[in-house]
């Protein structure tokens, strides 16, 4: 009896002793795993930049700039990846399958056959060779200027045109002016790769920079106008001497060239005269009307609507006009803040190359400043685009009204001064309505004034059915 | 020397004996550990701690830069003044702060949570009290109370 208690109780103690063995040995383990981390975490704390190559003008590849900044790289990778939003995103849906009547508003024009949503940065090459824009109407060089790492491209031409390497800027402008001229496909053997970090980073300092000429020109343009431009301090600051031309190089603080490269290209932009020269008409200001009176000066049209045969413009995703008219620009935030918005990755902060809408990042994008829950800062947006995107719809059907007025006052003989009188105001109505059509934010970068130009646009497509009237008076040559 | 002075210590003692080493190397293990960690150091109310971790260092960097860096510390605003009160939120913020950052698991950006929020709303009262008393002290829940830093968001950590 006494033996088997004795057995017994050897085998709890055996158990006993082998539980504490694991237990100890799994505490000890823990805590090595904690000390682990925490030097890790230490270690994070201490990271730094590594140059591992030598970057250069010439270094197109991102790949290779990705060797010195892999987490910047690692993002900017992901601007393959496609992704809807409620009105837009980066999936190349047929805008003109999505909603037929635009066929009828471009109609004579390329935009009436092939329109796609853009997707991401990395396919802006690529996208731009397949569109049936391209391969079914005759393109320039100009296109390149925003399609294409290009600047080395610029370069080579400036200077087989003779403009000597020691000044470099004057051989990318004659370089810029030479291939915008150029039929688009022989411009395309100039150039291999879309967008690189050349084309917002210096090599050697890793700084901000712009360097399209379409757009250094523009802004020189812009700053020289009264127009006022407080959300850019750098510009009124230097409107105070005007002395020589706005710099933004020189001039502009981080802040606002964190909207400065984005403003390269997300602008509205016509190809001036033969040698299709791009330029951004911001010569009287920023605002729709401003950029529509320096069109009607130079009277420009990019074609007659075959339909009404009024002289239209297509406005071009004037981003940064837009956002400049809004509360976000006002208050200071740049492009960079929501579309690129700062990363943790581990104790480093880093800019998300994947540039994207900040509906897909609404926690990095929005919730830095704005102190709500994710689905009420995503509703709040929707909202405004949906408010937006219905009365863009009304603005389609007022345009396309007035059209077919003007169509059927042809048709019975209407008299002339009315006719063109009524062509006027569908150029100045189209005008709008595509402004914020073709502006990627469906109306979320400046809300009231989106709501501002599509009333405007509906008021002028109204204006226009008065003059098509049986008893409106008769119009004078000068439409007003 | 016979064996007879070591008998307090037979093969009988052996296991604990292995036993009392490993308590100790997890110990000393647990220490050095915790000295590693700085763990000393939460106890104090420099604001550099709050940095020692670098997930805070944006609302360092802000603070620094803020209207009241020159009159209150990140523990002025955010921990109770009463020594109990102060040590519980230490212990607990603590301990939430430690898991997070060892899993790496918590939103970003870092949001602050009801509770820390009554604290600092009653720490911005407690200093700006001659100015705030007339407002606050009227009836209404605690939930009515929209919190200074609603609108007065730059004071603490900047633009």
């Amino acid at each position: 009896m006494a033996k088997q208690v004795n057995r017994a109780a050897r085998t709890v103690r055996t158990l006993l002793f082998v539980a504490v063995f694991l237990l100890a040995a799994f505490a000890l383990a823990a805590l090595l795993l904690l000390h682990d981390n925490i030097s890790q975490r230490k270690q994070e704390a201490r990271q730094h930049y590594f140059k591992v190559v030598a970057l250069d003008e010439q270094t197109l590849d991102p790949a290779v700039w990705g060797r010195n900044f892999p987490l910047q790289y690692d993002s900017y990778r992901r601007t393959v990846d496609t992704e809807r939003t409620l009105h837009g995103g980066s999936e190349a849906f047929g805008k003109l399958e999505a909603d037929p009547r635009w066929v009828t508003l471009f109609k004579g024009y390329a935009f009436g056959v092939d329109y796609r949503e853009e997707r991401g940065h990395a396919y802006m090459l690529s996208d731009q060779i397949t569109t049936r824009r391209v391969t079914e109407f005759a393109q320039v060089g100009a296109c390149l200027h925003c399609h294409a790492a290009v600047l080395p491209a610029y370069q080579k031409v400036g200077r087989e045109a003779g403009i000597p390497d020691e000044k470099r800027p004057e051989q990318i402008m004659k370089g810029f002016e030479i291939v915008c001229g150029m039929p688009y496909h022989q411009s395309r053997q100039l150039v291999s790769h879309p967008i690189t970090c050349l084309d917002c980073h210096d090599p050697e300092t890793t700084q901000l920079r712009a360097t399209r000429p379409a757009f250094l020109n523009g802004i020189k343009a812009l700053a020289a106008s009264d127009y006022p431009l407080q959300q850019y301090p750098s510009i009124e600051r230097w409107r105070q001497s005007r002395q020589g031309d706005y710099d933004v190089n020189a001039l502009a603080s981080r802040q606002e060239m964190r909207t400065f490269v984005c403003a390269q290209c997300h602008v509205e932009y016509y190809f001036k005269g033969k040698q299709k020269i791009l330029t951004y008409p911001w010569h009287n200001g920023l605002e729709v009307q401003h950029s529509e009176a320096y069109y009607d000066a130079a009277d420009f049209k990019d074609w007659i609507h075959t339909i009404s045969k009024a002289p239209l413009v297509k406005p071009q995703h004037p981003e940064f006009e837009l956002y400049s008219q809004g509360i976000h620009s006002r208050s200071g935030v740049s492009c960079a803040d929501c579309h690129m918005p700062y990363q943790r990755v581990g104790a480093v902060k880093v800019s998300d190359h994947h540039v994207r809408s900040p509906l897909l990042n609404v926690a990095r994008a929005c919730q830095t400043c704005h102190p709500d829950s994710q689905n009420q800062l995503l509703a709040h947006a929707q909202r405004i685009q949906d408010k937006t995107a219905s009365l863009m719809s009304r603005t389609q059907d007022a345009v396309l009204a007035l059209i077919d007025d003007i169509a059927a006052a042809e048709k019975a003989a209407f008299p002339q001064h009315n006719l063109a009188a009524a062509r006027d105001f569908h150029r100045k109505a189209f005008w709008r309505l595509d402004y914020i059509s073709a502006e990627n934010s469906m109306g979320f970068h400046a809300d009231q004034e989106a709501a501002r130009i599509l009333a405007e646009a509906i008021d002028y497509a109204r204006q226009g059915q008065e003059v098509l009237r049986p008893d409106a008076p008769a119009a004078t040559a000068h439409a007003p | 020397m016979s064996r007879e002075s070591f008998s307090f210590v037979t093969w009988k003692h052996t296991a604990p004996m292995i036993l009392c080493a490993l308590a100790g190397a997890a110990t000393g293990m647990g220490l050095y550990t915790f000295y590693y960690a700085e763990g000393l150091s939460y106890m104090s109310d420099d604001p550099q701690v709050c940095v020692n971790c670098h997930i805070m260092r944006d609302q360092h960097d802000g603070w620094i830069k803020a209207s009241h860096h020159a009159h209150a510390t990140c523990n002025d605003c955010h921990l109770p003044h009463d020594v109990m009160g102060k040590y519980r939120a230490k212990a607990e913020n603590g301990y939430h702060h430690s898991k997070a950052f060892t899993l790496n698991d918590f939103h970003e950006p870092i949001i602050i949570r009801q509770q820390n929020k009554d604290v600092l709303q009653a720490n911005c009262r407690r200093c700006h009290a001659a100015l705030v008393g007339q407002i606050t002290n009227h009836a209404g829940s605690r939930h009515d109370d929209l919190g200074c830093v609603r609108c007065h968001r730059s004071v603490g950590h900047g633009p």
